[in-house]
């Protein structure tokens, strides 16, 4: 089911990864980077404000796909266009999930404000999971699935293929990064964004209400993650409640990888875990296959004959190095690739 | 006596229990150039903060005819009252030409900002030299020039600039003192907090002396620098 998997092959020794196969597997890996770095955005964004992990960004992020999905599905047989029934369901998705950021930051951080640091904490876990029950609720235990309605045409560059909604998908990404990126560096506002994730009491004096400031982050975090949210789940055709959890983990992972708080760090971090994820999971089948290491003797051997393998890490450990590089990064560099500073608090 | 554009009676600041300002009156007029000298520790900085509504203080507070310690520190700028912070608060990670323009953050009139601007280069040349620079590269003289170049293009009537010579080289605090008296020169009611006494009395016509928490000691400059007191305390005499 999952794409990444296209470019996995269990083989012999003597077909170990060729180029077409790296190809395949770095167009994957930026197809899903530039999701995570789209998601990233959004947890950066508000812990640069505010020093608060929004651990139910990834939620936001789930309940953009199931709306645009539900939207989605019941245009499916209207008649109309496939691009304008996307189009819809990502209409529905970006205002839902908004308005669900301007909720989360109104009801459940903002009167905790000047609170212990762990009680927000708490709470944002506490949000995350009235989310997720919250969608089990609506949309039931069963994935959704993406109606066929597009035509998925896949073209092939140097032995690798890459899809249409691949190249959709990260063409999307990099614009809303290039829009993000313009507003917060160019313009009035994103300045005060700016000023205000680096001292809230003086960008008040400046007459920039912090409140403002901080509700925005959340509505411009929710608003990317929902479109985010629609490309994740048309990317593997589903949608199901739970899965804001891993990717919301993901994109975490990728916001402190890049130096959480910083925006460019948060692109590169997405970009790059998507990169590692989809290079380890096509290569860790190779190279624990116990057949291409020098100890295939006795049973393993029998085994291993006639191409045959014996593989200690298939691809289904794929959501493990995320955390891999999440732990990597905290022990060697907790300030992240870009960040500046190493955060006080915790 | 002309209408005070500045009234503060009675003002209180608490730390948890620890009482920083204990009911402090001054009044500063249209025009004027009054300071407030005293010690580290004295409870400048806490007054000058609950004059710009930063932290909670209890008293009265009137400015303009109005009473502004119901409000928030982000409501003040577009009514003319401008802080210049102790340790200068600039961003460091903005821009000089960003911190200029959040400095006139609350102004919508696109040409006087520009025109502004112009005039802020005119009268602190270093920072045009360095406006595409982050903040945080710039001296200390400099991030003092900046922080008040930021509170001018609010286009404030009262600034309340709290010790602008901080840790800075002689000939750099002679520099900024100039500024300011330009600046007040120019119209703007200035407070300003010093702990070098003799620079702000000279530039001063009036001064308070902060002791305390309380203010000891309130009269005209000349009288001031006379007073036994405060050349003792002061002055190093
Ligand atoms: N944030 C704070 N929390 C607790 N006490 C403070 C705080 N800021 C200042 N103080 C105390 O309040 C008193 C006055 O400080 P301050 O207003 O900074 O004086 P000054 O500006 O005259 O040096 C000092 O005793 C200082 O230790
Ligand atoms: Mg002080």
């Amino acid at each position: 089911m999952s794409p990444l998997d296209a470019g996995t092959v269990s083989s012999g020794f003597e077909r170990f990864p060729t180029m077409d196969i790296l190809l395949q597997q770095i167009i994957n890996g930026l197809t899903t980077g530039s999701v995570y770095a789209v998601v990233a955005l959004g947890y950066t964004m508000v812990y640069g404000v505010i020093q608060l992990i929004n651990f139910a960004h990834g939620e936001v992020v789930m309940i953009g796909a199931m709306v645009a999905f539900s939207v989605i599905t019941s245009l499916a047989g209207s008649g109309l266009p496939p691009l304008a029934i996307v189009l819809a369901g990502v209409m529905a998705a970006v205002p839902a999930c908004m308005l669900m950021g301007y909720l989360l930051e109104r009801v459940a951080y903002r009167p905790l404000r000047h609170a212990p640091r762990l009680a927000p904490l708490i709470t944002a876990i506490g949000m995350s999971i009235i989310l997720q029950h919250l969608a089990l609720l609506v949309w039931g235990r069963n994935p959704l699935a993406f109606p066929q309605i597009i035509d998925n045409q896949v073209f092939g560059i140097g032995g690798a293929a890459i899809s249409s909604v691949q190249i959709a998908i990260i063409l999307m990404s990099l614009a809303m990064m290039a829009g993000l990126s313009w507003f917060v560096y160019r313009t009035r506002f994103g300045i005060a964004i700016r000023a205000t994730a680096e001292n809230v009491h003086i960008a008040g004096l400046m007459g920039v209400n912090a409140n403002r400031v901080i509700a925005a982050t959340f509505v411009i975090g929710a608003g990317l993650g929902a479109v985010a949210g629609v490309m994740y789940g048309s990317y593997y055709g589903i949608a199901h409640y739970t899965m804001g959890f891993s990717l919301g983990l993901k994109a975490f992972s990728a916001a402190v990888l890049g130096g959480i708080g910083n925006i460019a760090g948060a692109m590169l971090g997405g970009i790059l875990l998507g990169l590692v994820e989809a290079l380890g999971t096509g290569y860790v089948g190779e190279f624990t296959d116990l057949c291409h290491w020098p100890v295939a003797h006795g049973w393993l051997s029998e085994r291993c004959a006639d191409g045959g393998n014996f593989v200690l890490f298939g691809s289904n450990y794929q959501d493990v190095f995320a955390f891999l590089m999440l732990i990597l990064v905290l022990v060697f560099r907790p300030s992240g690739l870009l960040g500046e500073r190493v955060s006080e608090r915790a | 006596m002309a209408q005070a554009l500045l009234e503060v009676l009675n003002l209180h600041v608490h730390y948890g229990g620890i009482a920083a300002v204990k009911g402090i009156s001054l009044a500063v007029e249209q025009g004027e150039m009054v300071c407030m000298i005293g010690a580290n520790g004295a409870g400048k900085t806490s007054a000058l903060k609950a004059l710009a509504r930063m932290i909670p203080s209890r008293g009265e507070i009137r400015y303009g005819n109005q009473r502004i310690d119901a409000l928030q520190s982000h409501e003040l700028i577009a009514k003319g009252l401008a802080l210049v912070p102790e340790g200068r608060g600039v961003f460091a990670r903005l821009t000089v030409a960003e911190n200029l323009l959040m400095g006139a953050y609350h102004r919508h009139d696109a040409n006087g900002i520009a025109a502004d601007l112009e005039r802020v280069y005119d009268l602190l040349p270093r920072l045009l030299e360095r406006r595409t620079q982050v903040a945080g590269t710039l001296s200390g003289g400099e991030q003092q020039m900046l922080a008040i170049g930021r509170a001018l293009m609010g286009r404030p009537k009262l600034l309340l600039l709290d010790e602008p010579s901080m840790g800075l080289a002689p000939l750099m605090v002679q520099k900024v003192f100039e500024v300011v008296r330009r600046i007040a020169a120019e119209g703007v009611t200035i407070l300003l907090v010093e702990q070098n006494a003799r620079l702000a009395l000279e530039v001063c016509s009036r001064g308070y002396v902060m002791e305390s928490g309380s203010i000891t000691l309130a009269d005209s400059s000349a009288a001031l620098l006379a007073d036994s007191r405060v050349r003792t305390a002061y002055l190093g005499e």
